[in-house]
């Protein structure tokens, strides 16, 4: 096999700053390669830089990339531009903001059928079609004049397979292309990509963090991290016998240790949810009557042990964060019980829900937005404690607090000083559970608290969370759209899919033997690490 | 001597004890230093800033009114007899106020600008250009300007070194030499550079006002550079009251809007289209034909003519402010529903902190670099605003002295041939750097604070 | 969408009966029917009598908000403020103080008005548009930055600047057009050169800042990534994608206005000249005639509303994820 793109001693710098260090790879003719790393990696910046449609400020201080033997650093930009769309084809990771809102999904194929292959215009509407059909796009002529906001998220990123197959390109450049997706959707996505790249003898340069992809996906390996390949295999022996220290500990993160969590036996529940229901009107018309409702959450029993974790699963629009927020007070309940130690929290009152504001607490999925850029991590901390009255007013004694909460989550003391901006998204969420500890809750409700995460950082959040549970005695709510962090962190799992439970249980009997098909279906679409 | 308070004075002077408070306040946050600083690394920002500060000393100079107890006079009264009122900046340019020529006369010229009909002793009627009554004949004006440059370079060096030295951590030598080399975080050497140009600039114009009207007189021989001067604080305090004025609604309404919804915002949204939907200039004009009509009815509500346009200058500033609230309310009430979805803001509900805590500590610091953009950026424009309102009609007082009655009064004299331009360039050019300046500065100031500008 | 109009219209009703309120506390609550009926007598013996007479005849001898002197409801309807927003809700804008008929007034100014208004507006929005779209297809070069300091150099000077320096350069000097005045037709364009043009260049300075800031929001979206990943010209990105994308921001704030141009613009009209909307609005403000700067404030108001209706029926039609 001849090799189709080499990057030759690629090196990208933004003020005098290194992002690329000297990167050197080969994808040959056919092959699906992987490019694998965290965020900061520069994994996406190699593949804007083989586009070259590198933003202005970074520019290229070394190296040569080749394809076919041209040298694309020397062509002119009119040249690039026939390469572009025709020779290397891109798709990107946010399906939902990728395509232009105000054209036509027919539009955006055709017109880049029409720039490089000049075809007219009957042939390019049906060749537009045959590509819809090709990625599976259901009718697929009446969708021709349909806009991307009539789409759902897999049906978009079909479009984009679509607009970047339109000129049986060379190379297909794929950076994270399911990262947005449901797990559902991207299983269906990885096989047409699958397909197609085996029908057409297609090359594709895969840009993914998630390992699992990878074993699924690709013929050959490279491991980035900041800016440097660690390693490169083929693609079983890189998954047998990983070389480098941090593609080893990136595995071994991926794959979730599945030893048996310590189980604790205590009884007695602490929270118990029955017949939960939060519909939200749907306004309508003349007099902006209310014609319907949202059933965002309809009709949810569950209850949590004390001291257990219940992981709560769903796809994104099952109604899984409503449930958090319902549990917390802080949207109307239309229907149902929450019961908080036999206390029905539902109908009190903002003043009667404050001591139980104080026993259950929450971390959120962003931790960019869930803290006051404008605070320093101290006060952020302090509000909780104070306003639910869990200290002394004495400022000191405060502080005394602050110090041991940041030391708990693993942070240090002075950091109490500072601002959240200066803060990794590892640590963000970390400030995130000690604001959360600080009125020392009973029950905490993680919502997606590391889907923002890279792997490793993942596992270390994961980790602190039970360690805390440990210690304390704390039981959580775990949100996720995850199946495969559960064994981890749970021991009871609920499945929800459109606002109800299909399936509940226990860790063991609902990962081992799903009933629900819904059930079975996400687990199957789970990809798996081939080990 | 006794201080006389007008009532835009005291909002003037209360305003920047306020500014200094909250400004010392901010100082200790490390945060909003950090901010500040970035805005004034770049030496536009800092130029602008100090050109800024010389319109606000003119303004404050001109905001100190006294009145002067008269010579007792042979009435019997007991009452001590006031003079006018009077400004320091009045007091500084008092001969330029006594010296009032006949009529208009170029910048720097010996002679008036028109020929007169005069009768000699001979009895010949002649058509002459009659000699100026009050410049210095014997003037060596350039002797005079080495000599008031000399004197601005002195000042304004003493000003730098008491500057340095007080900033000097690291000995005043090194501090000096990194200063010069233009090594220093913020752009000192810049800052220095403007202020030493300003300050010259100054003392000439004032040297040479003793000798000349430097910027030439006006239709009835007033002094076009104390006009202009004078102007500095009406465009200035039309430009900052306004929008202070305007602020606490603006903010109390738009985050109660984007907070609360419901019939609040319904209300809320009610007012200011409702404002909004009138023409902005159609409905200071209804305001300001209102007043007039109460004033007119009521002349004895005022001592002195400085009063009355004074009190006229605070209305118009009142109805600038209820015509120019509805735009930021608006981006407010937008920014809070922003981020009043935040979950930030759930966090603080989940910690059942109440309401208005939320709104003290979550949304307002969140919307300091909106209300900040929008402070700076509607200065221009209000000072822009005035020339117009004021060649409506419906502007400041008639007898008050602003670049927009400036502009009205010598527009008049645009049909003359040759053209009077001085007093129209004058006007123009005073208008010019402060909005340039502000326009400039807050270029900058958006750049540094508005969110989407990072990357 | 007819029953989406049909409700903007009826909310636009409580609107307008505010700006009603708000110009007639305005004038009358300083301004009672008695101090205008003394005003415009104008003689030097007034009677109770002649002011009573000039009341009834101008219709203005009810009271202002509450009638004592009726039962139920016709103690709020028959007053002055309901009977004057009913005239006005029916385009019956009463005779000014000079005894003309306003409403004819009105129609006879529009012309002259949108004469000047209407090719300003359209002038500017191609000038402005074109001009940033430039701008950004150089973003960061020399040209950009240095066209960026003129416009914030152009934004600064008065507007009024323009009008002086225009009219003594190409009248007074170069004697290209006429100094002022106004002819219909086409004979009248050179009457209209002028303002049109300075109109144009006033407003040139923010508005190429507002275009392309506009733009550059949009140049650094997903979607122009994926479109020249697909190899378009940076030309074809700029026209064709980031345009039509840029058109929503740019409807939102211009479409408002074009109702609007039927008020003229109060300082060129009158500068120039021009018997328009504008100046009829100055002369009235100046001989301070009530009644004129009622009318004005209604329409202005009516056609603003007109304008909101108007943006968002534009943006159905421009952008797809709008349904009304």
């Amino acid at each position: 096999m001849n090799s189709l793109l080499s990057v030759e001693n690629l090196s990208l710098t933004v003020g005098g700053e290194k992002l690329l260090k000297s990167i050197n790879f080969e994808i040959k003719q056919g092959e699906v390669f992987a490019l694998v790393g965290e965020s900061g990696s520069g994994k996406s910046l190699t593949s804007l830089a083989i586009m070259r449609l590198l933003p202005e400020v970074i520019s290229v201080s070394s190296g040569d990339i080749k394809f076919k033997n041209d040298s694309l650093f020397l062509l002119p930009e009119y040249k690039m531009q026939k390469i572009r769309g025709k020779s290397i084809a891109m798709i990107f990771q946010e399906p939902m903001s990728a395509l232009n809102p105000v054209m036509t999904i027919g539009e955006q194929v055709a017109e880049v059928i029409k720039i490089h292959l000049g075809l007219r215009k009957e042939e390019t509407k049906e060749k537009v079609i045959s590509l819809f059909k090709e990625v599976l796009l259901k009718d697929p002529t009446e969708r021709y004049n349909w806009y991307p906001h009539q789409l759902s998220g897999g049906q978009k990123q079909r479009v984009m397979i679509a607009i970047a197959l339109a000129c049986e390109p060379d190379l297909l450049i794929a950076d994270e292309p399911t990262t947005a997706l449901d797990v559902t959707v991207q299983a269906k996505v990885l096989k047409l990509l699958k397909k197609i790249q085996v029908q057409r003898n297609l090359s594709i340069l895969f840009i993914t963090h998630d390992m699992a992809v990878v074993a699924q996906m690709a013929d050959r390996v490279a491991v980035m991290r900041y800016g440097e390949i660690l390693e490169e295999a083929e693609c079983n022996i890189f998954f047998s016998s990983p070389q480098h220290p941090y593609t080893q500990s990136l595995l071994k993160d991926a794959m979730h240790s599945k030893e048996a969590r310590e189980r604790l036996r205590t009884p007695g529940k602490l929270l118990e949810v029955e017949g939960l229901k939060v519909h939200f009107p749907i306004k309508k018309g003349f007099f902006q009557r209310t014609v319907g409702y949202t059933k965002s959450v309809d009709g949810v029993s569950f209850s949590i042990p004390k001291g257990k974790t219940l992981a709560l699963v769903g796809e994104s629009g099952s109604g899984k964060s409503t449930i958090g927020n319902a549990i917390l007070s802080l949207v109307p309940i239309t229907e149902g019980t929450v019961k908080y130690e036999d206390q029905d929290l539902v109908h009190l009152s903002a003043l009667a829900l404050k001591p139980y504001r104080r026993k259950i607490q929450v971390v959120f999925q962003d931790p960019f937005s869930a803290l006051n850029p404008r605070m320093t991590i101290g006060d952020i901390i302090r509000e909780g404690m104070v306003s639910l009255g869990v200290v002394s007013k004495n400022r000191a004694s405060q502080d005394a607090k602050i110090s041991k909460l940041l030391e708990k989550v693993e942070l240090e003391a002075e950091h109490m000083h500072r601002y959240p901006h200066e803060f990794s998204g590892g640590q963000r969420q970390r400030i995130g559970i000690a604001r959360a500890l600080a009125v020392e809750p009973e029950l905490i409700i993680c919502d997606e608290p590391t889907s923002a995460l890279d792997v490793s950082v993942r596992t270390q959040i994961l980790r602190l969370l039970q360690k805390l549970q440990q210690e304390s005695g704390v039981s959580y709510l775990f949100i996720t759209h995850d199946l495969s962090i559960v064994p981890t962190i749970a021991d009871e799992v609920a499945v929800m899919k459109e606002g109800k439970i299909v399936e509940q249980g226990s860790v063991e009997s609902v990962m081992e033997n799903p009933q629900h098909p819904y059930t079975q279906k996400l687990l199957r679409s789970a990809p798996k690490l081939p080990i | 001597m006794m201080f006389s308070l007008l009532w835009t004075d005291i909002l003037v002077w209360g305003l920047l004890s306020v500014l200094l408070f909250f400004g010392w306040g901010a100082s200790r946050s490390e945060q909003i230093k950090k901010q500040w600083h970035a805005i004034f690394k770049s030496s536009i920002a800092m130029a602008s800033a100090i050109i800024l500060f010389f319109y606000l000393f003119f303004t404050l100079l001109d905001s100190v009114h006294v009145r002067f107890a008269m010579e007792p006079t042979k009435t019997k009264s007991e009452q001590v007899q006031y003079s006018e009122i009077v400004s320091l900046l009045d007091l500084i340019f008092a001969h330029n106020i006594q010296s009032t020529e006949r009529t208009y006369s170029a910048p720097f010229a010996t002679h008036e600008y028109t020929k007169s009909i005069i009768v000699d002793e001979h009895g010949v009627t002649k058509q002459e250009y009659l000699p100026l009554k009050h410049i210095s004949k014997k003037a060596h004006s350039l002797q005079k300007s080495f000599i008031a440059v000399m004197i601005g370079l002195a000042i304004s060096i003493m000003f730098i070194l008491v500057h340095i030295f007080w900033r000097s951590g690291k000995g005043f030598k090194n501090e000096f030499k990194l200063i010069m080399q233009g090594n220093t975080k913020l752009p000192w050497r810049t800052a220095y550079g403007m202020i030493i140009f300003l300050i010259i600039l100054c003392t000439w114009f004032y040297m040479l006002s003793f000798d000349y009207h430097v910027l030439g007189t006006d239709k009835v021989g007033g002094d076009v550079l104390y006009q202009s001067l004078k102007s500095i604080r009406t465009g200035v305090l039309i430009g900052i009251l306004t929008t202070l004025i305007m602020l606490p609604v603006a903010i109390l309404l738009g985050v109660s809007a984007g907070l609360f919804g419901g019939w609040v915002d319904d209300v809320i949204q009610y007012l200011y289209t409702t404002l909004s939907s009138i023409p902005g200039v159609l409905l200071i004009a209804a305001g300001v034909l209102s007043m007039q009509v109460m004033i007119g009815n009521n002349p004895t509500w005022f001592e002195t003519t400085l009063e009355r346009s004074d009190l006229r200058l605070l209305f118009l500033i009142l109805i600038l402010g209820i015509t120019s609230w509805t735009g930021l309310c608006r981006l407010l009430r937008a920014e809070t529903l922003k981020i009043s979805q935040m979950e930030f803001v759930t966090a603080a509900k989940a910690f059942g902190v109440g309401r208005l805590t939320i709104i003290r500590r979550h949304i307002i610091p969140n919307l300091m670099h909106i209300i900040l953009i929008s402070v700076v950026l509607d200065f221009s424009g209000l000072v822009l605003a005035e020339a117009v309102l004021s060649y409506v009609g419906v502007g400041v007082d008639p007898t008050m002295h602003s670049w927009g009655n400036m502009i009205n009064q010598a527009r008049l004299e645009m049909a003359r041939d040759p053209m009077v331009w001085w007093s129209l360039f004058s006007a123009f050019v005073f208008m010019f750097i402060l909005v340039l300046a502000a326009n400039l500065l807050s270029d900058r100031v958006q750049t540094v604070l508005d969110p989407r500008n990072k990357s | 969408m007819f029953a989406y109009i049909l409700r903007r219209l009826i909310y636009a009703i409580p609107i307008l009966i505010g700006v009603n309120l708000i110009t007639f506390m305005l004038f009358f609550m300083v301004n009672s029917p008695d101090d205008m009926a003394r005003v415009q007598l104008g003689a030097k013996q007034i009677t109770p009598q002649m002011i009573q007479a000039w009341k009834e005849h101008r219709g203005y001898d009810k009271p202002l908000f509450i009638n004592h002197n009726e039962e139920g409801i016709s103690m709020l309807t028959e007053t002055l403020f309901v009977t004057e927003s009913l005239k006005l809700f029916s385009f019956d804008f009463g005779i000014s103080d000079s005894n003309r008929n306003i409403g004819s007034d009105i129609q006879e100014r529009m012309g002259p008005s949108l004469a000047i208004a209407l090719p300003t507006f359209m002038i500017a929005l191609i000038t402005n548009i074109s001009l940033a779209l430039i701008l950004v297809l150089f973003r960061g070069s020399v040209l950009d930055s240095t066209m960026m300091i003129l416009a914030v150099m152009i934004m600064s000077i008065s507007g009024l600047f323009y009008i002086i320096a225009g009219q003594v350069l190409f009248s007074k000097m170069w004697h290209w057009v006429p100094i002022s005045g106004y002819e219909s037709g086409w004979n009248g364009i050179s009457f209209i050169l002028l303002p049109v043009m300075i109109g144009v260049f006033s407003g040139i300075g923010s508005g190429v800042r507002w275009y392309r800031s506009i733009f550059l929001e949009q140049i650094n979206q997903d979607y122009v990534r994926t479109a020249r990943a697909k190899g378009l010209s940076e030309l074809r990105v700029l026209f064709v994608h980031v345009l039509r994308n840029g058109m929503l921001p740019i409807l939102t704030g211009v479409v408002v206005v074009i109702p609007t141009l039927f008020m003229g613009s109060l300082i060129m009209e009158s500068f120039f000249g021009i018997p328009g909307l504008g100046s009829y609005t100055i002369d009235a403000i100046s001989s301070q005639d009530f009644a004129i700067v009622k009318a004005m404030v209604f329409l202005g108001s009516m056609l603003y509303i007109v304008g909101l209706i108007l943006t968002d029926i534009s943006y159905t039609l421009f952008d797809p994820r709008v349904k009304l």
